[in-house]
């Protein structure tokens, strides 16, 4: 057998995300095509029934996330990949894999909306939708990718976030990440960490398939592996059997939530950038991250004590990572590709320790590297500015 | 000698779990539930090997009661997770069960979709014209006529034949049967879970709360004798024309043909795409 080597490959965003969702050992893919995220149904139709897994075309979306949760009660990692309006009909299902903590992974790759919006442009605009388009409170977790090599190592962060908390992880791409190629050198899948859902070790008839542990989050018993357990998006008890007792009821929200409060620290994902002596920051994320670093980096140049703070996950939002930077600096600045679905949270945590200034792109066109630039320069005027 | 219904309910019901069901007395969803077990005690299926998903509505409270693997799904997406399952684990066998608002309303496109796709699934569908839970308002399969919540001026829009709908969209095994005809029902069921590929069993049941009740046919036993008087076997309905079919149900075996099975197809895919990538590195 020859040694597995790295090599470097041109890969698209698209592409990244299914060689990540191997290297996770995803073993089931339902979708319905639709851009700009088509490639990964592609591509993953040609490569899951090379390492025994399955891939299946369903007959819409709704049906791509209801066989996705099947799967994965059935013991198999699972995923699909959508775009916005596809995203639209999967909040239904989405709710059930909350309510019933079933993990897997949903990439959303964004286009411009509302309904069929701007197909083959690039936004941000599903942002808000990932963290609260399905009804009801519940935990989730959002994940945003910046660039091809992001797409491969955040795919694989989403799939052991789900399997370890047992709660769905959106990966929100946008178009540009989706289909920009670049060069990247991948890691072996023997270095990959791989996460996997922890199944129950006591006898069958001691399993209780919610109950609440220091953790918060049950073992996780497959349908054939002899825990024979109910299943279902009604509020339940400790058992799975539905329940309207309030304490009951109170008690499975409570816990949704806790489990996900419990690991903020290894959920909320930041880089930062030139943030020790920032006067003032910027947040972004998803492809506009990229512009934005270059724009702190010209800044840089320019003698302006800017910095960076890239956000991968959206939701839980960072505020811890988030509030001392808004306390250190006069102002920050949050280019989006929406109208101001992220600034919204920044404003939220910000309780006037700054100054938010919005900086907003809805034509379907990128935010350059130069118009944040332009911004930065005017900030470092003062808070004035 | 099967099993009484005492033994089986002390082999298969969750005892300490969920009682009181939540069925009106009299309800058919009992029936149907009586001749699943009995199905699958003649099939001698462990219940490890077993999966149970509904939808949502009266039928779909059904698994919540049976010590199976048990799924209870969103409304009318109860064959698109059971889609999941027995791909990623072909070995168990799965039944979907339904009722008619939540296979042909809501989840119509899933159905005729499983039918054509054809995995190795039973899907029982309960038909009482009508959706009980939410108060009695009209289903795809409400009859032209009748008096519903949403339909007190008597309806105006035709019913779907659900197993006709299922013959047509390709399913391998296509039959009918009614709650009176409660032992046809279990031999119908076995078949239908014995059979390779997708099978579909129609079951017209009474909800006489809100059927029954609002269109003068009576209680639950003037239900059941009702579908007593309008059944007629598969064999017989091919002598009649369709004016003398009008107001019958035709029961029994409406199709049973061997078509491939994607699940079995799927494996031929992996070799294929298992030398491919032997050959050269995708
Ligand atoms: S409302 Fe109708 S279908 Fe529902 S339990 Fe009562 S009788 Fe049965």
């Amino acid at each position: 057998m020859t040694e597995e080597k790295r090599v470097r490959r041109l890969l698209q965003g698209n592409e990244a995300i299914v060689y990540g969702a191997l290297a996770a050992r995803c073993r089931f893919f339902a979708g319905y095509p639709i851009t700009p995220a088509s490639e990964i149904a592609e591509q993953l139709s040609v490569r899951l029934p090379a390492v025994n897994g399955t891939f299946i075309q369903m007959e819409d979306e709704i049906a791509s996330i209801g066989a996705v949760i099947g799967a994965s009660l059935a013991g198999v990692k699972a995923m699909t990949a959508t775009s916005g309006p596809g995203f639209s009909l999967m909040q239904e299902n989405l709710g059930f894999a909350c309510a019933a903590e079933v993990p897997c992974v949903i990439v959303n790759v964004m286009r411009g909306g509302p309904s069929t919006g701007l197909p083959t442009s690039p936004a941000q605009g599903d942002v808000q939708m990932a963290r609260w388009g399905t009804h009801g409170d519940h935990p989730i977790i959002v994940l945003a990718v910046s660039s091809v090599l992001d797409s491969f190592t955040i795919t694989v962060k989403a799939f052991n976030l789900s399997e370890r908390y047992r709660v769905p992880v959106l990966v929100l791409s946008d178009e540009v990440v989706a289909h920009t190629r670049e060069s990247v050198e991948l890691p072996l899948n023997s270095e990959v960490k791989v996460v996997d859902r922890i199944a129950p070790g006591m006898p069958p008839d001691w399993y209780k398939p919610y109950q609440e542990d220091a953790r918060g989050v049950p073992p996780m018993a497959a349908f054939g592996d002899g825990y024979r357990h109910h299943v279902t998006g009604l509020v339940h008890d400790q058992d799975g059997f539905p329940t309207q007792n309030p304490q009951e009821v109170e008690k499975f929200h409570h816990r949704l939530s806790m489990k996900i409060t419990k690991g903020l620290d290894d959920i909320q994902l930041t880089r930062k950038f030139y943030m020790e002596d920032a006067e003032f920051f910027v947040i972004a994320y998803g492809s506009v991250a990229r512009s934005a670093l270059r724009a702190v980096e010209e800044a840089r140049r320019a003698g302006i004590r800017a910095g960076l703070v890239q956000l991968i996950t959206l939701f839980p939002f960072p505020r811890r990572t988030l509030t001392p930077y808004l306390q250190q600096c006069h102002s920050v600045l949050v280019p989006e590709l929406n109208l101001g679905q992220i600034s919204r949270e920044v404003q939220r945590i910000n309780q006037g320790l700054c100054t938010v200034v919005k900086q907003n792109r809805v034509d379907g066109k990128l935010i350059t590297p130069q118009e944040i630039y332009s911004r930065l320069v005017k900030l470092s005027a003062g808070p004035a500015g | 000698m099967p099993p009484s219904i005492q033994a089986l309910t002390h082999i298969y019901f969750r005892h300490n779990k969920k009682f009181p069901h939540v069925w009106c007395p009299g309800c058919g969803n009992g029936i149907v539930m009586g001749a699943l077990l009995r199905a699958i005690t003649r099939l001698e299926l462990e219940k490890d090997e077993v999966v149970l998903a509904s939808g949502i509505g009266c039928s779909g409270r059904m698994p919540t009661y049976l010590d199976f693997n048990t799924l209870h799904t969103t409304h009318g997406r109860a064959l698109t997770f059971a889609t999941g399952i027995k791909l990623a684990n072909p070995a168990l066998n799965v039944v979907a069960i339904m009722g008619d608002g939540d296979a042909t309303a809501i989840g119509g496109n899933h159905l005729i979709h499983a039918a054509r796709r054809n995995l190795n699934l039973t899907a029982i569908i309960i038909n009482n014209s009508i959706y009980g839970m939410t108060g009695g308002q009209y289903s795809p399969t409400t009859p032209f006529g009748s008096t519903t919540t949403t339909s007190v001026y008597g309806h105006i829009e035709h019913a779907f034949s659900i197993a006709e709908l299922a013959v047509t969209a390709g399913a391998s095994f296509v039959a009918r049967s009614t709650v009176y005809h409660a032992a046809l029902a279990d031999q119908l069921i076995e078949q239908a879970m014995l059979k390779p590929g997708f099978a579909v069993v129609e079951i017209i049941s009474n909800c006489h709360v809100q059927y029954g009740r609002r269109n003068q046919i009576g209680n639950a036993i003037d239900m059941l004798n009702l579908f007593k008087e309008q059944a007629v076997t598969v064999k017989k309905a091919a002598t009649m024309d369709s004016e003398e079919l009008r107001e019958k149900i035709t029961i029994g075996v409406l199709a049973d043909r061997d078509l491939p099975i994607s699940t079995n197809e799927y494996k031929r895919i992996r070799e294929q795409a298992r030398a491919d990538q032997g050959k050269k590195s995708i």
